[in-house]
């Protein structure tokens, strides 16, 4: 029973403080488009200096998971994501918003978060050496295939027309081709300039394509920006409960998920819930309704980016690899703290770890109040400011977040040129969400293709490397259910009522 | 534009001038901004963190740390010069970033731009193994790479990186041909090398540190042994003329007086014999080296020299 002992440890006054502190100002970092979560831990760590290194631990835990729950708020208010975890959330959100189901939407991935943070959490607890395992045997040839995965999403995110979701698409790929190259070191499309010569940074992008077509639809029209309900409907907790009862088997499906991609050092929160929101829709018995403000579509992204808090851990306490950048950060704080990470600190630092463990659980349980009051608070402020205050404080934020990622002005113009290119091309009729999804998946389908390949011509088994491995044939057999599971299931059912 | 540069200068040593009468150790009047151009959580981010406890003491002010990440550096490095040259900023260097990017003919700095002022750290290279693989030392790796040409293969961080150019210099020195796979960042190069994905891994001391039993260090790339690996051979005992890895230290917009910059070297170099800071470096695998202000011109001259002949290696320069 020693590990209880570890859990009583982890409830004393201080610590049940910091995972509250944590949570709230996570949330809110993680709600400002452009503050990412690992931004948001990267602000708040020096803090955390000057605590006992566990109770800095359950602190940068929670600010962690608090930031990732956060960016649900602006994804489902405003169409933005807040993190780039959230963006697969913007895809029901922001339309269940619209239609006057704000309220509901934000209690749903309230749960949602809880849920998926918890099965992370508990993963960490229970599994994390077997598991740290899986994070070893994905190689550059399954980033790879993974990545085709999320990019069968193109045809879910279409909204109509696939062909110009794929053209979003192809657009995205070619900004995610911008700067140099990881492979090879080449650069490419910067155009003499200084700016390009990184890349294009995903948050920029997703600021830019998500929230300046908002923002002009937001003075071009004389509407609301998103539909209120005349009676006041409180949380909807019982009927977000029953959501989430029906869907016990989604919200278990995108936790796991989320688990096993949050362990992926080349993955992240954003793949995660892109690949959840696949797999829900495939599997959903209405899977026309995704995208129109569907629920299950919040309830898959939601979980699966909060699940990856737990996972991401699992490497980074137990090999000493952080799962996510944000781990990365932790673990350089951990490193200051004289905590050492990796094999050998389950063994001599057991407390600490399993106090951080508890702690976590603690932090995501707590964020269940703690969120549905702040969500309450987002809603209400977002229905109650006028459009005249609501769209330059909008805009001030966008520029704020934009320059906030690399203290960097000319950051802000590329911003501002992606969201005028982003709204045209949302007036032709091509939705942001499939270039965001280019702009996401190129770089690891990219790098992991170029791996794969070198690797496997080093081994004189090209073939064998794309095509041999048990994993790549599992994913390749998931994307290929993807596309082709809607045309088979017509046709059977075609057949059906033939006979 | 000369002239406000001129008149920037001469009122900072001026300012300084009547800060340093006032007395001696007047300098820094607040705290410091130390310019980081890699992501929090990195080797520059978490030395900075360690020399902030000594600096405060020795200096009796702190750090105000910001973070300026992109391009690999160049990001910030093409900007320092355009910072408040008081004395109150400085920026995290990383050699041989400095030396190759501006080879590589499309970043806005070159390497003189740079006015470094002291080097306090070097993580050596290290050619790594999982700890189960058949290649026990550096003559297996040898052997094996000879007896099939390019099918070891090998993981490093980046492209034209510290890793691919001990890569190169020890495929040279050794007349083998390995095949280099790049990854983003240590975390996923150093999954590559523990899921076998890849044969081995041009890494630095620290990652052998980091993963413990889990992997073994072949060799290591310093005039003698390293302190935690008593048991690992340098190259040079092996035949192989490869000593260096990245150098990490600080450097100063160009117009930063004279007084400021050399005090401030001072500083850093105090740090490096700060026995607590040096005890946590070197038990994360970090050699502390001390390259003074006296001593800088020389010593990136000495490795300018060096990394001209590198990049003819890696074919960056013609």
């Amino acid at each position: 029973m020693e590990i209880l002992s570890h859990f009583v440890q982890a409830l004393t006054p201080l610590n049940v403080l910091l995972a509250v502190g944590g949570i709230v100002a996570g949330t809110i970092v993680g709600a400002l488009p452009g503050l990412t979560a690992t931004m948001a831990v990267a602000v708040l760590t020096p803090l955390t200096f000057t605590l006992e290194p566990g109770s800095a631990l359950i602190a940068l835990g929670a600010i962690y998971t608090g930031a990732i729950y956060g960016g649900c708020y602006s994804a489902i208010l405003v169409n933005t994501p807040g993190t780039p975890s959230a963006i697969a959330t913007t895809f029901d959100g922001f339309p269940m918003a619209k239609r006057g189901d704000g309220d509901l939407a934000l209690t749903l991935a309230n749960l949602a978060s809880v849920c998926g943070g918890l099965v992370g959490a508990v993963a960490l607890l229970l599994l994390a050496p077997p598991l740290a395992r899986v994070a070893l045997a994905f190689g550059p040839v399954e980033y790879f295939w993974l990545a085709i995965l999320g990019l069968t999403l193109v045809a879910a995110l279409s909204e109509g027309s696939l062909l110009k979701g794929t053209i979003g698409c192809g657009f995205g790929l070619l900004i995610a081709t911008v700067g140099t190259a990881i492979v090879g070191g080449d650069t490419r499309f910067v155009f003499g300039t200084q700016t390009l010569i990184g890349g294009v940074n995903v948050v920029v992008a997703l600021i830019g394509l998500f929230c300046i077509p908002v923002l002009i639809d937001l003075v071009a029209t004389p509407d609301a920006h998103i539909k209120v309900n005349a009676e006041v409907r409180g949380y909807r907790l019982d009927e977000a409960l029953r959501i989430g009862w029906a869907s016990k088997w989604n919200l278990m499906r995108s936790s796991v998920i989320g688990t096993v991609i949050g362990i992926l050092p080349a993955a992240g929160g954003a793949i995660a819930a892109l690949i959840a929101y696949a797999e829900a829709r495939r599997a959903s018995a209405r899977p026309g309704e995704f995208g129109k403000g569907a629920p299950d579509g919040i309830l898959a992204s939601e979980s699966a980016n909060n699940a990856t808090v737990g996972g991401g851990f699992i490497p980074t306490l137990t090999l000493g690899i952080p799962g996510t950048p944000a781990d990365a950060i932790i673990l350089g704080a951990l490193l200051v703290h004289g905590v050492r990470t990796g094999p050998n600190l389950f063994q001599e630092q057991s407390a600490i770890v399993y106090t951080f463990m508890f702690g976590l659980i603690l932090a995501t349980v707590l964020m269940l109040p703690l969120g549905l009051v702040l969500g309450r608070y987002a809603y209400k402020s977002i229905i109650a400011i006028p459009k005249a205050v609501l769209a330059p404080g909008i805009a001030f934020l966008t520029i704020l977040g934009t320059y906030a990622i690399h203290n960097s002005m000319e950051d802000v113009g590329l911003m501002l040129g992606l969201g005028g290119v982003g709204w045209l091309l949302n007036r032709a009729g091509v939705p942001p969400a499939p270039i965001v999804l280019g702009v996401v998946l190129g770089p690891i389908a990219e790098q992991g293709f170029v791996q794969a390949w070198l690797i496997g011509s080093a081994t004189g088994d090209l073939l064998g490397m794309f095509f041999g491995r048990p994993i790549s044939l599992l994913i390749i057999a998931a994307a290929a259910l993807v596309l082709f599971y809607p045309a088979l299931a017509r046709r059977f059912a075609g057949r059906r009522t033939a006979e | 534009m000369r002239l406000p540069r001129m008149i920037k200068h001469a009122l900072a040593g001026a300012t300084l001038a009547l800060a340093a009468a006032g007395s001696a150790s007047a300098f820094p009047t607040k705290d410091i901004t130390y310019v980081i151009p890699f992501n929090a959580g990195g080797e520059s981010d978490v030395t900075a963190r360690l020399q902030e406890a000594p600096f405060k003491k020795l200096a009796g002010h702190g750090f105000v740390i910001q973070y300026k990440v992109g391009a690999g550096g160049a990001a910030a490095w093409s900007q320092l010069n355009s910072l408040p040259a008081d004395g109150h900023t400085i920026m995290g260097i990383n050699l041989p970033h400095l030396f190759l990017q501006p080879m590589q003919g499309r970043v806005a700095y070159k390497t003189e731009d740079i006015t470094v002022i002291n080097v306090f750290q070097l993580t050596p290279h290290a050619l790594i193994v999982p700890a189960d693989s058949p290649i026990k030392t550096i003559e297996d790796y040898i052997a094996e790479a000879k007896k099939t040409p390019g099918a070891i293969t090998v993981a490093g961080t980046g492209s034209n990186s510290a890793n691919q150019v001990a890569q190169r210099s020890f495929d040279k020195a050794a007349g083998i041909t390995t095949t280099y796979v790049p990854f983003t960042g240590t975390a996923a190069t150093t999954a590559a090398l523990l899921g076998k994905q890849v044969r081995a891994q041009w890494g630095f001391t620290t990652v052998a540190v980091e993963q413990g039993k889990n992997v073994r260090m072949l060799a290591v790339a310093l005039d003698q042994r390293h302190k935690l690996f008593p048991d690992v051979p340098t190259f040079k005992e092996k035949g192989i003329n490869l000593v260096g890895g990245a150098h990490r230290g600080v450097a100063v917009p160009k117009d930063t007086p004279e007084a400021a910059r050399e005090q401030l070297s001072g500083i850093f170099s105090r740090i490096n014999n700060d026995s607590a800071f040096r005890k946590k470096m070197e038990d994360g695998g970090y050699v502390l080296v001390n390259v003074g202000y006296k001593q800088v011109k020389p010593f990136m001259d000495g490795l300018g020299k060096e990394y001209v002949e590198i990049g003819r290696l890696l074919g960056l320069v013609k």
